[in-house]
């Protein structure tokens, strides 16, 4: 099965955007970008700083409404849909600078999280900690992230790679089926980065995965598919090998030799 | 303190409350019902300021509201049925808040604040400079509301304990609906909101509703308040939509501790009787006509020393903070 899905192109991709642009003013930020994401997969985006890359997924989150261009998501176009209702559908997104609930416990983030699925959430009369569904599925989350010894902990005293984590788990616990993870490695040591690698490809099967990231180890560690973005553009786009041998790409941004040597 | 004595201590307090009536006189009688009627207010807003993170100084708009409702609703020299007329009191401030939610909920921060002010400066100038309630004379009630179950009266509010203790009552009531609502899933979405409104919004709330329930639940609330305070003077007039009325009880709420509804009562408590001691001529002479020099000076006080309010002092004593003490 792994096989045939990394193979780019084959199968429906689950998400796909046409012709995505944004423009603030005079800059265009993000410029006729056109990709796929496919369950199965994660599809890594790099490029310099200022590439657009954020930018992007703040457009397939819903964070930004786009200036044209469509985006796709099971045969209908959500391109300008408000963030709560994207995230609705089952796409969710973690964010490059930490957002948590930093007063909260952890449990409390994920249970919050979990809790943005039920119907019942208008409710006022209820005890928010008496929804044995929703308190599993955070801690479902929690035991996926890492992070079940430290339920307790208010989100604001753990470490950064911790509080990288709980972005994940938080993620997590709308159980979305569309990954937007913008640059979850930012700032961690070798140590959690591994871990964090290992918890992004256990989550790869029943996923498709939207990464950004600038840890090249961890990039072609993950990445089914590759797309280089300069300038707001697609510079390159397929499997990870045919990028890193492209020569528009060890021009413009990967300098040549340095990405050869694994 | 542990958890158990402070689920026990609010009732204890209204306990001690309720004895009141037994030892002192009518003018102290008055005043704490004073004090309950503005708790109650602080209440109200402190489940906006406090737990949804919407600053709003434009409170007194809904409290003044249900004072005009009763007022207009009420035959001359007769009693009004307190049965229907609370309810529809309350009613008119909820609706009157669920429209200026959807208008006002579309800005934040210092424009939140300017909106808010705008619309209740709007209602009280209606009142003001219009003859439908009386204009800056106000209107005067002449008759405490009826409390009758068919021809048999209930209660007699004419008899000042009796208008106590149903606010009493009624004090308590707001407190536990309001733990209650902050206890659940509801109130749980609403504190993450204050905490971080754009993360809210990415993991799928639908935030802008959130915050139009609370509104309008506030709006209500503060309605019940301002009913109850027409109804202990017997009168009302533009005064009571004021902005200096939604500057009073915001600071109370800040006084007392916003995020912590206990706080607001404590705060209602020290705001009230703390303008009552420093306006006192018997004991300040001359300088009480400057009570609010004084009081200016106390709050500037607190603010610095206890920026979490009085109520700060408790969490001092092993109180935990909001977000976990929304479990118990």
């Amino acid at each position: 099965m792994s096989e045939m899905q990394q193979v780019p192109g084959t199968g429906m991709p689950i998400l796909s955007t046409k012709g995505l642009t944004k423009q603030f003013g005079g800059l265009v930020a993000v410029s006729d970008v056109s990709l796929d994401l496919y369950v199965g997969e994660v599809h890594v985006v790099i490029g310099p700083n200022g590439a657009g890359k954020s930018t992007l997924t703040n457009l397939l989150s819903g964070d930004l409404p786009p200036t044209s261009g469509e985006v796709i998501f099971e045969g209908r176009d959500i391109a300008g849909c408000s963030s709560d209702h994207i995230s609705r559908l089952g796409i969710g997104r973690s964010y490059q600078k930490t957002n948590i609930f930093l007063p909260f416990t952890v449990f409390e983030n994920c249970r919050l999280a979990a809790q943005s699925r039920t119907p019942h959430a208008l409710r006022v009369f209820n005890r928010a900690r008496a929804y044995t569904g929703i308190n599993r599925q955070a801690e479902e989350a929690m035991a996926a992230a890492g992070l079940t010894h430290r339920a307790e902990r208010i989100a604001a005293t753990l470490s950064h790679g911790e509080q990288r984590q709980l972005e994940i788990a938080m993620c997590l616990a709308t159980q979305p089926r569309i990954l937007l993870l913008d640059e979850p490695l930012a700032g961690m040591g070798p140590h959690e980065s591994q871990r964090m690698v290992e918890l992004i490809k256990g989550l790869t099967q029943d996923h498709a995965i939207m990464l950004i990231e600038h840890d090249m180890d961890a990039v072609f560690a993950l990445a089914h598919r590759l797309t280089v973005m300069v300038n707001g553009e697609v510079l390159e786009s397929g499997t990870p090998e045919a990028v890193r041998s492209s020569p528009a790409v060890q021009l413009a941004y990967l300098g040549g030799e340095e990405l050869l040597h694994d | 303190m542990n958890s158990r004595l402070t689920n026990i201590l609010p009732f204890l307090v209204a306990g001690l409350l309720a004895l009141f009536p037994l030892v002192e006189s009518t003018f102290y009688m008055q005043l704490l019902t004073k004090v309950l009627i503005m708790a109650i207010f602080a209440m109200s807003l402190d489940l906006l300021v406090g737990y949804t993170g919407l600053v709003s100084f434009g409170h007194a708009a809904y409290f003044g509201l249900a004072g005009y409702a009763i007022a207009l609703m009420a035959p001359k020299y007769e009693t009004i049925s307190l049965w229907w007329s609370l309810p529809a009191a309350i009613g008119v401030c909820a609706l009157f808040a669920l429209i200026t939610g959807t208008l006002v909920l579309r800005t934040r921060g210092i424009y939140f604040i300017m909106v808010t002010l705008a619309f209740s400066q709007m209602l009280f100038f209606i009142f003001h400079d219009t003859k439908i309630g009386g204009g800056s004379d106000g209107i005067y009630l002449y008759a405490k509301p009826s409390m009758n179950f068919g021809d048999v009266q209930l209660l007699n509010l004419e008899k000042l304990e009796n208008f106590y203790w149903l606010v009493l009552v009624l004090t308590v009531a707001v407190y536990l609906l309001l733990h209650r609502v902050l206890g659940s899933t509801f109130g749980r979405a609403l504190l993450g909101i204050k905490v971080n409104e754009h993360r809210m919004r990415a993991l799928g709330f639908p935030v802008f509703r959130y915050q139009l329930a609370s509104f309008t639940l506030s709006g209500a609330l503060a309605g019940m308040a301002g009913y109850l305070a027409a109804a202990q003077y017997g009168f009302v007039n533009p005064e009571i939509l004021s902005w200096h009325q939604s500057g009073a009880v915001l600071m109370m709420v800040i006084l007392g501790g916003m995020g912590t509804l206990y706080g607001s009562v404590i705060g209602a408590f020290a705001f009230v009787l703390l303008q009552e001691v420093l306006s006192n001529q018997a004991w300040f002479g001359p300088s009480a006509k400057h009570w609010q020099l004084a009081m200016g000076i106390f709050i500037m006080l607190v603010a610095l020393y206890l920026p979490q309010g009085l109520a700060g002092l408790s969490q001092r004593f092993g109180r935990k903070p909001v977000a976990e003490a929304a479990d118990e």
